[in-house]
């Protein structure tokens, strides 16, 4: 069961839709199945390439480049800490070796409960709010060890509940492009001419 | 007021013009109410009153240097495309990942419909087909902000078919990435939105315009740089140009982190405000923290060779700090007192360019992981003398000929000027080498007293009697 389900596969199509090529949704639909699954599974990856027209190894390929996609189960969340350089300057190397002992893993390990997975992280887009750390993608600034042990125990605690989705749902808002307003997307090789408004200046020229 | 808590880092002190963040001080300033009460899609209303070329003839006036980091004007990008070949796309670059960067997740944040507004500009100008927003995978507040923006403009009727009535119409669709800094390059990030590994292209051809997306033309502009757009639009070129200097006209946005007492975001003008005013201004920084001295700082995101204090009076200008051995790449400043063991500071970074190396190129998978080993093991103190040297060597063959760096009167150095040669597909392994480059040209002592002195024993294999 762990290929797309009906819902997903409903969200799936209109998410291929968009693209003048459905190969370009694959990392869209890595993460769709992800929110579903909490992590990237073999049957999930051969349902997007039937979805897309690729193979499954090609889809597999593209998936291990990134950072975000796991092919194993990881906790309800994933404690992501900033480890490069003005979170380093300002403490990280504490940070995360707080983390370790409070959770009882090293960088990689998931905690006894199955509930927090400790990775390092690299620049996060936060360097003045340094250091940053990330639960499920969701921030924290300018952390103290202090602070890091609250929010530990609230994460686990599930009172963060409603700011953070558990692992696999990034964004909680999707786009929808209703049909009436949208323009469509159109293969490549369909289009020959300038769009309507480029024309209509050559036109007038 | 000054700072903002839903803005985070944003600070707007002083009396500085505000092209991209004037809405930061409302805090419901991403909603299309709020965008619409404070002039927002005007600045469309007044490119669609006027014919495309017009438009592209306004945004080639003002120059608007690309924010991304290599600071190409986007007029003149634009004007790249092959004339005739349709369709061509755009692609916009919300992949934020340079270390020390924090912008153009404030701008998605903060003031989606901004971005919105720009990206149809520039589609309505160029003759683009579709438009794609990438979006950083790990921004999952970005994304929730751009593709609620995206679907009340849609209702709205300012994205889609017959904008306004006219007979412009265009998709935007939000894409997300899943966490890759090299997808920041434009070749990359083009490879991605196909749904490949984010591996840069061979280049020639250089340039996406040419070649892109499914092989069309296709222009990628960083999110800061569209966002200029709407204002200029509803200010004219020559009001933008009024902004900083013939060479580098506007406002940046700057992130200064680190050692610094207010480390912040600030939209500066372009091009007059010098590294001493982001430093220690009272607008800005206000110095370093516990008032300690200035050693070191990375002037333009983790890729860019550091200055020292020397080099503080240098004004915010692309081509002045090129000539003095650095770049401004994405108007990041990172900042080391000196409290800072720099070799572990320059092993922050060559650890981040080692494990994102794609891993296409020879000189980059292996040279980066390679200076990150030879650098821990000296950082760790098992490193040797020869190991420093290693590592210039190492970086040679990344980077062959004269790396630049800046000028130290304590050292007797002259400046080598930007920018490098490199045997590379892009500048990600030369990003690995820039940080220990630098820090190993101008504190070499500091590499040297952590390498252990390893005395012989003075006896013989032969006194031992091993035969």
């Amino acid at each position: 069961m762990s290929r797309l389900n009906e819902a997903n596969v409903i969200v799936a199509k209109e998410i291929i839709g968009r693209y003048p090529k459905a190969r370009s949704a694959t990392i869209p639909l890595l993460h769709l199945s992800q929110q579903q699954n909490g992590y990237v599974t073999n049957e999930a990856m051969a349902h997007i390439a039937e979805l897309v027209g690729a193979t499954s190894a090609e889809i597999l390929g593209t998936a291990t480049f990134y950072e975000m996609f796991k092919f194993e189960p990881v906790g309800k969340y994933l404690l992501n800490i900033c480890g490069t350089m003005s979170c380093a300057l300002l403490g990280a190397e504490e940070l995360i070796h707080h983390a370790e002992q409070k959770l009882g893993v090293k960088v990689g390990g998931t905690s006894a409960d199955g509930k927090v997975t400790l990775e390092r992280a690299e620049c996060q887009a936060a360097c003045t709010e340094a250091p940053c750390l990330q639960a499920n993608y969701r921030f924290r600034y300018r952390m103290t060890t202090d602070q890091l042990d609250t929010f530990i125990d609230d994460l686990v605690a599930g009172r963060l509940d409603g700011e953070i989705p558990p692992h696999g749902t990034v964004a909680r808002v999707r786009q929808h492009i209703p049909a009436d307003k949208g323009v469509g997307a159109v293969p490549p090789t369909d289009v020959t001419e300038a769009p309507a408004w480029i024309a209509a200046q050559e036109a007038t020229k | 007021m000054s700072s903002y808590p839903w803005a985070p880092g944003y600070i707007d002190d002083g009396d500085r013009p505000q092209v991209v963040t004037s809405r930061f001080q409302y805090e419901d300033s991403y909603t299309l109410e709020r965008y619409l009460a404070t002039g927002g899609y005007d600045g469309l209303k007044a490119t669609l009153a006027r014919t495309p070329s017009a438009v592209h003839e306004e945004v080639r006036a003002a120059t608007v240097l690309g924010r991304g980091g290599a600071g190409f004007p986007a007029g003149t990008k634009w004007g790249l495309t092959p004339q005739g070949v349709w369709p061509r796309y755009l692609v916009v670059n919300g992949d934020e990942s340079e270390p020390g960067t924090y912008k153009d997740r404030l701008l998605m944040e903060r003031d989606p419909h901004q971005l919105i507004e720009g990206c149809l500009i520039a589609a309505y100008a160029a003759g683009l087909s579709q438009v794609f927003l990438y979006i950083r995978g790990e921004m999952a507040l970005a994304q929730e902000r751009v593709a609620t923006a995206l679907n009340d403009a849609y209702a709205a009727g300012y994205i889609g078919k017959r904008i306004l009535g006219t007979d412009f119409s265009i998709d935007i669709v939000l894409h997300w990435g899943a966490g890759a800094y090299v997808v920041g390059e434009e070749t990359a990030l083009i490879e991605s939105l196909e749904g490949k590994r984010g591996e840069p292209r061979l280049k020639p051809p250089f340039f996406p315009a040419a070649v892109g997306l499914y092989g069309r033309p296709t222009i990628v502009n960083n999110v800061e740089t569209l966002s200029n757009l709407p204002w200029l639009l509803l200010n004219g070129a020559a009001a933008y140009t009024a902004i900083g200097t013939a060479t580098s006209p506007g406002t940046r946005m700057v992130a200064v982190s680190g050692h610094v007492k207010r480390p912040g975001v600030y939209e500066i003008i372009n091009g007059t405000t010098t590294f001493r005013d982001l430093l220690y201004g009272d607008e800005f920084s206000q110095g370093i923290r516990d008032d300690n001295q200035l050693k070191a700082f990375v002037p333009g995101g983790g890729s860019a060779p550091w200055f020292t204090p020397e080099q503080l009076d240098l004004p915010f200008e692309g081509k002045l700090v090129g000539a003095a051995g650095s770049m401004l790449g994405s108007g990041a400043i990172m900042v080391m007192d000196d409290t800072t063991d720099i070799p572990a500071a320059a092993l922050t970074l060559t650890r981040f360019y080692a494990h994102e190396s794609c891993g296409q190129c020879t000189p980059c998978r292996e040279g980066g992981t390679w200076l990150e080993r030879v650098l821990s093991r000296v950082v760790d103190g098992h490193g040797t003398h020869a190991d420093l040297d290693q590592m210039f060597e190492i970086g040679e063959s990344i980077c062959p000929g004269t790396f630049p760096h800046a000028a130290s009167t304590e050292l007797g150095l002259t400046a080598a000027p930007f920018p490098y040669k490199m045997t590379t597909i892009c500048f990600v392994g030369p990003s690995a080498y820039a940080p220990v480059h630098s820090a190993l040209t101008l504190f070499r002592s500091e590499f040297e007293a952590k390498i252990v002195e390893r005395k012989r024993i003075p006896v013989s294999i032969e006194a031992v009697g091993a035969h």
